[in-house]
């Protein structure tokens, strides 16, 4: 099967995301890898708003800004959607008014679903019905999946929604004529189907994170919704009144014995920052999942950036070491959160996971998507082999053993002012300050010693190196694949651990090329500042949507 | 009852010598002590002020955070270990000015701490500006002219919340503080205690001179009069009546269901969350299988 592109579009409140579920859940269910990217207004109703759907016979998690198949349910949405149908691309949409395009396949969403299904309720099921005639997968297909979704509803919801669907398939299928394609065969190939804020949630508490807190905020919302909705995940989660709040009641849990972490997006992040800078003075753990979105202030709430690298890098007064993590995929994402509370605990600091609006909000298919067997557990000090317990003693590697409030008879005193070992208030600059100073600095170092190379892709022999951080990994592999395609020696290096950054051997007769979802090219500064490799180009993208393939592409020309 | 000794913290003390905060230290210790408690059983929670020091001269465990958060980390440390007696105490500005909305919030959680409010109507440690307690026409070293807003009265909104324990002492009167820090860290729920202690450095009146706007609510007050207890709350700052103001039988407390679903221990005691669980999470994504 060749590649396909299919773009479901409409206002908020029309259902598209149900469509594009639905659709996507059919070639997934055929044995197609399938990746669906949302982009949408921040609005409840109304506006315009497009789920994207590319199927592919291997797993091709990067977005596609053409389409082959356009579905439209409204005209408005149509018009506005209407230039990234490719030539000679399949158009399928409402029979109501201004609707140009002669060859377009109509469909009366709502009568159909009204006769067929008995409500408008099922306008829905008859578009699903119409984009899988139009892309070739047959109905039975789409009666599994829709039978499945709607298993728990009843047999009489099942019943309106297959009828409604039918009908939008018969409707559609005699109008395809020549543009008809034949039947894509069935594959066995199955795929785990998630986003990066689905699995985050579950590795949070396969890590042992206990406590939540956080100030609804998107794209982060998902997070804390997640363990809401599956209290057998074991995690306590509170909607704190602000980002202040979520962070200090984080870091109060975290010094109680509990793993504790927030999420929110930059804003939020911007009221963390004091917080931050607690965590790192009085040595306590917390992971703070920090969902970028374009900014300044309110930005685009609703859009994905890398905007905040340089923020999160620095954000917290004062100097204390801290960690930078950012997952590329869902799966990827699991790995660095059971990591980010591993080093968390270890170090006794705080932990940022970069994620975006993309990472939130899109499905990629993946081969397996599991929780490793090993997690690494808690790191509390034995109580009963300390005498005179001191939680900031000096150490040769700036950790003090560690004890929780109550975990035993020992007190633990943790200070935000410059303090003794003891935790209490010193003003002692002769010999305290300084040394608390270096014991928490001499983490950072040591920290620095175990963070991660980046993933190569085929730079051993290449040329020319793209370097990407978290959420463009996909896009970039792409890029790396078409160039390869077309004789040029690429590869890419992508760093998913972006804080501190680990020595790294960069090579004097390759060309460096940074690609990131800012206008200023913040890792490819913090790159040069820190190893002092020469980045030839840095391409950007900051209009509020994901990087892919093709733009990568036309800024190397 | 426990040895009154346990409770003494060697930390050098930083109050200005006769600072009325020592009355509220040794009124707490003496309720510590009535109460049987073991200092590693005690965890004292502070923000940032003279008032929020108090922690370190107590022999306990300890979370001075940051300016006006402390209610927030006194949560989490409760949520976190429910077995710890939680008590915030912090100074007037820290709780009621930078943490105000952290307090109201507080009134809705209803989280089973105590929390005990120096209030000394005025910034102490940023020498002599005005605190949201502070009177209006109260000159100060900012407000030059005489404060012109009016101050916020935090005990009257907690009683408008039925916050299930709302009082107020004198820290130039211990004995009858002790009675009352002892009854609010022993009542299940969130404990508000207002303790008036007048700045000696900065302040412009004298202990003996609070002790006069003093109203005790006198033996025949009924603690449930929602009513009269608001009326008596919103006699500040011209008058302080002072005693337990506002009690109610405990309500359910914060994290409640959480509770009933983990058990009552310590969240770092939990075992790990069962392998099945993640597993079943994660065939959720499984298309098709």
């Amino acid at each position: 099967m060749k590649e396909r592109s299919l773009f479901v579009v409409g206002a908020a409140g029309e259902g598209i995301q149900t469509i594009g579920d639905v659709v996507a859940r059919c070639f997934l269910s055929h044995g197609y890898a399938t990746f669906a990217t949302s982009e949408f207004e921040s609005r409840i109703r109304g506006g315009n708003s497009s789920v994207r759907i590319r199927v592919t016979e291997e797993p091709r998690n990067a977005p596609r800004e053409t389409a082959d198949v356009l579905l439209a349910v409204n005209p408005t949405a149509l018009e506005h959607y209407r230039p990234a149908l490719c030539e000679g691309g399949l158009l399928i949409t409402s029979t109501g008014p201004g609707g140009p395009d002669g060859d377009a396949v109509r469909i009366p969403f709502t009568d159909l679903a009204v006769e067929h299904g008995g409500a408008t309720i099922y306008a829905n099921a008859v578009a699903a019905g119409a984009l899988c005639a139009g892309v070739g997968l047959p109905f039975a297909t789409l009666e599994q999946v829709l039978t499945q979704a709607f298993s728990k509803r009843g047999e009489e919801t099942i019943r309106a929604n297959l009828a409604a669907a039918r009908a939008g398939f018969d409707v559609a299928a005699p109008q395809l004529n020549d543009r008809a394609v034949s039947e894509i065969p069935a594959r066995a190939n199955r795929y785990a189907f998630a986003s990066a804020h689905e699995t985050i949630p579950i590795a949070a508490a396969a890590a042992g994170c206990r406590f939540m807190a956080a100030y609804p905020m998107s794209p982060s919302t998902g997070i804390i919704t997640a363990f809401a909705q599956h209290p057998e995940l074991g995690v306590f989660s509170e909607q704190a009144e602000d980002e202040i709040a979520a962070i200090n009641m984080a870091l109060g849990a975290s010094a109680a014995g509990a793993r504790a972490m927030t999420a929110t997006s930059g804003g939020g992040f911007a009221l963390m920052v004091e917080g931050i800078s607690l965590a790192g003075m009085i040595e306590t753990p917390v992971v703070i999942v920090l969902a970028q979105r374009p900014g300044p202030a309110t930005g685009l709430p609703t859009r994905t950036a890398q905007e905040d690298l340089l923020f999160a890098l620095h954000a917290g007064h004062g100097e204390f070491p801290r960690a930078l993590l950012a997952p590329s995929d869902p799966q990827d994402a699991i790995r660095a959160t059971i990591r980010a509370f591993d080093l968390a605990d270890r170090y006794q600091i705080p932990v940022i996971i970069l994620t975006d609006q993309f990472l939130a909000d899109s499905r990629f298919s993946l081969t397996a998507l599991e929780i490793p067997e090993a997690l690494p557990g808690p790191c509390f000090a034995d109580p009963e082999a300390i005498e005179n317990y001191e939680r900031y003693r000096f150490t040769e590697d700036g950790v003090s053993p560690r004890l929780y409030f109550g975990q035993s008879g020992h007190l633990v005193v943790l200070d935000s002012d410059e303090h003794t070992e003891r935790g209490h208030i010193t003003e002692d600059l002769a010999n305290i300050r300084p040394a608390m100073v270096e014991k928490r600095l001499e983490k950072g170092r040591r920290l620095r010693r175990e963070m991660a190379q980046p993933r190569s892709n085929r730079s051993e022999d290449a040329d020319l190196v793209l370097i990407g951080w978290g959420s463009t990994e996909g896009a970039i592999t792409e890029a790396v694949e078409r160039l390869r395609a077309g004789g040029r020696k690429a590869g890419s290096l992508h760093f998913t651990e972006v804080w501190p950054l680990p020595d790294i051997a960069f090579r004097d007769d390759v060309r460096y090329w940074t690609i990131e979802g800012n206008a200023t090219g913040q890792f490819a500064g913090l790159l040069e500042s820190e190893t002092g490799i020469p980045i030839e180009g840095r391409i950007g993208r900051y209009d509020g949507l994901p990087i892919d393939a093709e733009r990568i592409l036309e800024a190397l020309e | 009852m426990s040895d009154p000794k346990i409770f003494r913290s060697d930390v050098p003390n930083q109050w200005c010598p006769g600072c009325p905060n020592f009355g509220i230290l040794s009124a707490l210790q003496r309720a510590l002590v009535a109460l049987d408690l073991a200092p590693h059983e005690v965890c004292l929670v502070s923000g940032i002020g003279q008032a929020a020091k108090l922690p370190h001269y107590l022999r306990a465990s300890v979370f001075n955070g940051l300016h006006g958060r402390a209610i927030p980390a006194a949560i989490g440390i409760q949520v976190a270990n429910p077995k710890l007696t939680t008590i915030v105490t912090s100074g007037d500005g820290d709780l009621y000015g930078e943490g105000g909305n952290h307090f109201l919030h507080a009134l809705r959680r209803n989280p089973d701490i105590t929390v005990i409010v120096h209030n000394n109507q005025i910034y102490a440690l940023t020498k002599g500006q005005a605190a949201p307690t502070t009177p209006r026409g109260e000159r100060t070293r900012l407000q030059f002219d005489g404060v012109e807003v009016d101050p916020a009265r935090m005990l009257a909104t907690a009683i408008v919340h039925d916050c299930t324990f709302v009082a107020r002492g004198f820290a130039g009167d211990i004995e009858e503080l002790t009675s009352i820090i002892e009854r609010a860290i022993a009542h299940r729920g969130l404990s508000i205690v207002e303790v008036i202690q007048p700045c000696i450095t900065w302040g412009r009146h004298s202990l003996d001179e609070y002790r006069d706007l003093l109203d005790p609510v006198g033996e025949d007050h009924e603690p449930a009069d929602r009513a009269r207890a608001i009326e008596l709350a919103s006699r500040a700052p011209e008058r302080f009546a002072t005693g337990i103001l506002y009690e109610l039988p405990s309500r359910p407390t914060f994290a409640t269901s959480y509770r009933e679903r983990v058990g009552q221990g310590p969240l770092a005691e939990l075992p790990p969350v069962d392998r099945s669980i993640l597993s079943a999470q994660i065939e959720r994504m499984n298309v098709g299988s």
